[in-house]
């Protein structure tokens, strides 16, 4: 039997669920394809953004740094604590009750939509037809007048630290850990590293990250990386760069790494449970018939156009699949755009004034061009930045660690980038997003009305720095 | 009666144009078949002109707005012209400035301080509005509009820096549509072909001389068309075309196609970038009619009435940078095409010949080619070919 659609997506995380939800708002037939099964071995959406990525570790996030402030934090308001206890149980059950709703919500949406949900491995042959193997191993044919590919991506596997789901754990693994281990190491210090490092850090791990560039996130701002290096090394996180993992061993049950020191030094470390976290790499195992029509890049990426089109007519892929930042809204805006191009709209996304946070506390996060792509840009700049010691709410609510950083065009004033490490510091950047996706100058936000007392307001006198007008603190002298 | 002044209907292959020039305002007269603005796309100006006399009412685009297909630009009120005395001040602004609304608050505060009128300005942020970068990059024009006759006004109109006696200044004026597609258009086929160039050399001695010997007799035959350097050269790609019909051919996808026709595009300068029209069929064509094609296309080139098709297609271009002084240069592919050939300046150089030194006109003749498709032997084969054809021409006459 052959199915006939107007768009067939395959995956359903966020880069795919939203295009399905999209195309069917525009009137489209939609199929959603979704190989994911959880524990139970039933089929469900979402992805790895919401089953194992995005929100069950921002739910163990905020559940331990409540326990963290519960436990520490609350003695400068004046109140005393003692006996605070933490139910690793409970956590990871409210964590999963929390996935479990989103995920069927999902469902939900499909239903509320006409999206027809399909449970099954997915995979592109040739001439816009979908083949599904559905999770009880029936084979059909699907036929499509557009295909999008979206099945998002894995964590890359290290040889020197192979994963065991027992003392070696990818990110998945890390988010179910059933109790708090005394020694973590994690492999990586980057986005994922930073959160889980910081989850069982604050539960009581002593936590050693091991990160082989000699930059600490060297993709971000300098200024801001810096910072943040400093608040989470005060905070107990033991952040050693240019440590290069040669191997480990199991011993019994902790493992022992070694690793390598750019100065050529050799170093072991033991461990109760090691988490590899190194990066993300594009899922296309089984994707892919050989005549599909479909290119890989040398990266392993699906190779499209600007518009996420592939070089198969018809058949389009988004998220973490394609080229760009691996981040669950830019797979989302991607399969709006799709959605929306399939059914003759003139769509285009942005990618330019993407939102990118670590959901660490203080929180990090950057939109637009580092003051180092600027400069290497050779285009003339200013910089404005507020620190949060100096804002009267963050001072109120004892969380002054950070900073906000804006970066403007110095003859057009138009505001380059944004990066804050500090309190919320993702819906602030998200504020200056929406300030440059409409050409917004740095004087246009200082000439906005800020309101009082607010942590937004760091936003508006590192705005106000950037032309020296600041208010609450002393403008840099202009060179 | 109110009219809607549409957009043309765009050819298939443009998607959408730019408003480039509005030479009429709110509350002007106009006259039918004036000129009322004109539309930007990738390829050519098109000019939209009253269909009836009476008064424009409405502007719904502004310039610099991205203009679609039949898409409604302006309205006016039929009757007879009636040329109001006093300007009404919302006429002299463009419509779509509804108070503030769509200038961001930085950028009036600085137009009000520099006493720019905010209606000049053309706003590149979301949704057309005017940014303070709009206005720090505004340049007022240096001399108004010559508004003679109508004739002059439809001449493109280039916006001429102001420079500042003494300082040292910059100008960041945003590119025009056409070189912006242009510059994306170039960067394309670098990156998507793996272009090479061959070179030879070819004396033009016979040539001239057969210029020389039936200039007169062409001119007075032909009704006054002059017998060019380009008429042979277009016949003698033609016969080489011919021999090598791979170098006429294009890639699609992952197939060849090879064209039974050969369209000679012939690369003409213009003040906004280099334009190519086709001469269609040229291998059916005399050498007059190329010579006479030439010639009138250079002139709508320079008027920018080129029509979009007559730019669009070719299996092969010539161009010349020997007219402005270039001696030997690497032309780069047209798209989809497989080759193009470069003629250059005519020098005398002093050759061997028999065994003796003569000087000789010679003209370097580069061939650049897509090896995707060309190997080294057929490119450098086809210029040879060339190069035998051009030094007797009697072997293009002769199909040898």
């Amino acid at each position: 039997m052959s199915d006939k659609y107007d768009v067939v997506v395959i995956g359903s995380g966020p880069a795919g669920y939203v295009a399905a939800i999209r195309a069917a708002q525009l009137g489209l037939q939609v199929a959603c394809i979704e190989k994911w099964k959880n524990n139970e071995g039933v089929g469900v959406n979402g992805g790895t953004c919401l089953n194992v990525g995005c929100i069950p570790s921002k739910a163990l996030l905020d559940s331990s740094y409540k326990y963290h402030e519960a436990a520490e934090g609350l003695a400068v308001h004046g109140i005393s604590t003692k006996g605070v206890e933490m139910d690793i149980a409970a956590m990871l059950g409210r964590k999963d009750k929390i996935v479990k709703q989103l995920t069927g919500g999902i469902a939900g949406l499909f239903k509320a939509n006409g999206v027809t949900a399909l449970y099954g491995m997915g995979k592109l042959l040739a001439g816009k037809k979908v083949e599904l193997t559905d999770n009880s191993g029936v084979v059909s044919v699907i036929e499509a007048e557009n295909v999008i590919l979206a099945s998002g991506s894995l964590p890359i596997a290290i040889p020197v630290a192979p994963v065991d789901n027992d003392l070696i754990l990818d990110s998945t693994g890390a988010l179910e850990l059933g109790e708090v281990p005394k020694r973590l190491g994690v492999i990586g210090a980057g986005v994922i590293g930073l959160e889980l490092g910081s989850v069982w850090g604050r539960l009581g791990s002593k936590v050693v990250l091991l990160e082989a560039l000699d930059d600490f996130l060297a993709i971000m701002d300098k200024a801001i990386a810096k910072e943040s290096k400093k608040i989470f090394t005060k905070q107990g996180l033991d952040i050693r760069l240019g440590a290069r993992v040669t191997g480990t061993q199991i011993k019994g049950r902790e493992v022992e790494v070694t690793y390598k020191t750019t100065a050529g030094e050799e170093l072991k470390e033991s461990f109760d449970k090691l988490i590899v976290c190194v990066g993300r790499r594009p899922f296309t195992q089984g994707l892919l018939a050989p005549d599909s029509g479909v290119d890989i890049d040398d990266r392993g990426s699906v190779y499209v156009n600007e518009f996420c089109a592939t070089n198969a007519p018809g058949v389009y892929a988004v998220g973490d699949l394609v080229r760009g930042p691996m981040l669950a809204h830019k797979g989302s805006e991607e399969g709006v755009m799709v959605a929306e191009r399939i059914a003759g709209h003139k769509a285009q996304m942005n990618y330019d004034i993407v939102p990118n946070v670590i959901y660490t506390h203080p929180e990090v996060a950057s939109v637009g061009q580092t003051e180092e792509q600027v400069k290497a840009a050779g285009e003339p700049y200013n910089v404005g930045t507020f620190p949060f010691a100096a804002s009267g709410r963050a001072l109120a609510a004892n969380d002054t660690d950070g900073m906000v950083k804006i970066i403007a065009h110095a003859d057009t004033d138009r505001i380059l980038g944004c990066h804050i490490v500090g309190p919320s510091a993702a819906d602030l950047t998200q504020q200056v997003a929406i300030a440059m996706e409409f050409g917004s100058s740095a004087e246009d936000l200082g000439m906005t009305v800020f309101g009082h007392p607010t942590l937004s307001e760091a936003v508006h006198e590192a705005a106000l720095a950037v032309n020296g007008a600041a208010i609450h603190i002393a403008n840099r002298k202009r060179r | 009666m109110a009219i809607e002044i549409k957009a043309p209907t765009y050819p298939e292959s443009v998607q959408e144009g730019t408003l480039a020039t509005w030479h009429k305002q709110p509350g002007d007269a106009v006259e039918r078949d004036e000129l009322i603005v004109d539309i930007e796309t990738d390829k050519v100006v098109l000019e939209v002109v009253a269909p009836a006399s009476g008064t424009l009412t409405e502007v719904l685009k502004a310039e610099g707005d991205i203009v679609l297909s039949n898409e409604i630009l302006a309205r006016i009120e039929e009757g007879e012209a009636a040329v109001s005395p006093a300007k009404v001040t919302a006429a002299s602004e463009p419509d779509q400035q509804v108070g503030d609304a769509l200038v961001n608050p930085a950028a009036k505060k600085l137009a009000d301080e520099r006493d720019i009128d905010l209606s000049q300005v053309s706003g590149t942020g979301k949704g057309g509005r005017i940014t303070k970068e709009d206005v720090v990059n505004f340049t007022p024009l240096a001399v108004p509009l010559v508004a003679a006759s109508a004739p002059a006004s439809k001449a493109p109109e280039t916006i001429e820096p102001v420079m500042q006696e003494g300082e040292r200044v910059e100008r960041r004026v945003p590119m025009t549509r056409m070189r912006a597609r242009i510059a994306e258009r170039l960067l394309d086929v670098t990156q998507t072909t793996a272009s090479l160039t061959t070179f030879n050399e070819v004396d033009m001695s016979a040539m001239m001389s057969l210029r020389k010997q039936y200039q007169d007799e062409f001119t007075k035959m032909h009704n006054g068309t002059r017998l060019g350097f380009m008429g042979l050269f277009v016949k003698a790609a033609v016969e080489a075309l011919k021999r090598f019909p791979l170098v006429n051919s294009s890639i699609d996808g992952s197939d060849i196609v090879y064209h039974g026709y050969q369209d000679i595009g012939v690369a003409v300068s213009t003040e906004r970038g280099l334009v190519v029209p086709v001469l269609r069929s040229a291998e059916n064509m005399s050498i007059a009619t190329v010579e006479n094609s030439i010639s009138a296309y250079a002139g709508k080139a320079r008027d920018g009435k080129l029509t979009i098709e007559e730019m669009t297609g070719g299996t092969f271009t010539i161009t010349n940078g020997g007219v402005y002084g270039s001696l030997i240069s690497t032309p780069i592919l047209n798209a989809p095409q497989a080759a193009i050939l470069g003629m250059h300046k005519i020098q005398e150089r002093p050759m061997a010949v028999n065994g003796e030194v003569v000087i000789r006109p010679m003209m370097y003749l580069a061939l650049s080619y897509d090896h995707r498709l060309i190997d080294g032997k057929e490119a450098v084969q086809f210029l040879v070919a060339i190069k035998q054809l051009i030094e007797d021409p009697a072997k293009i006459l002769l199909e040898i």
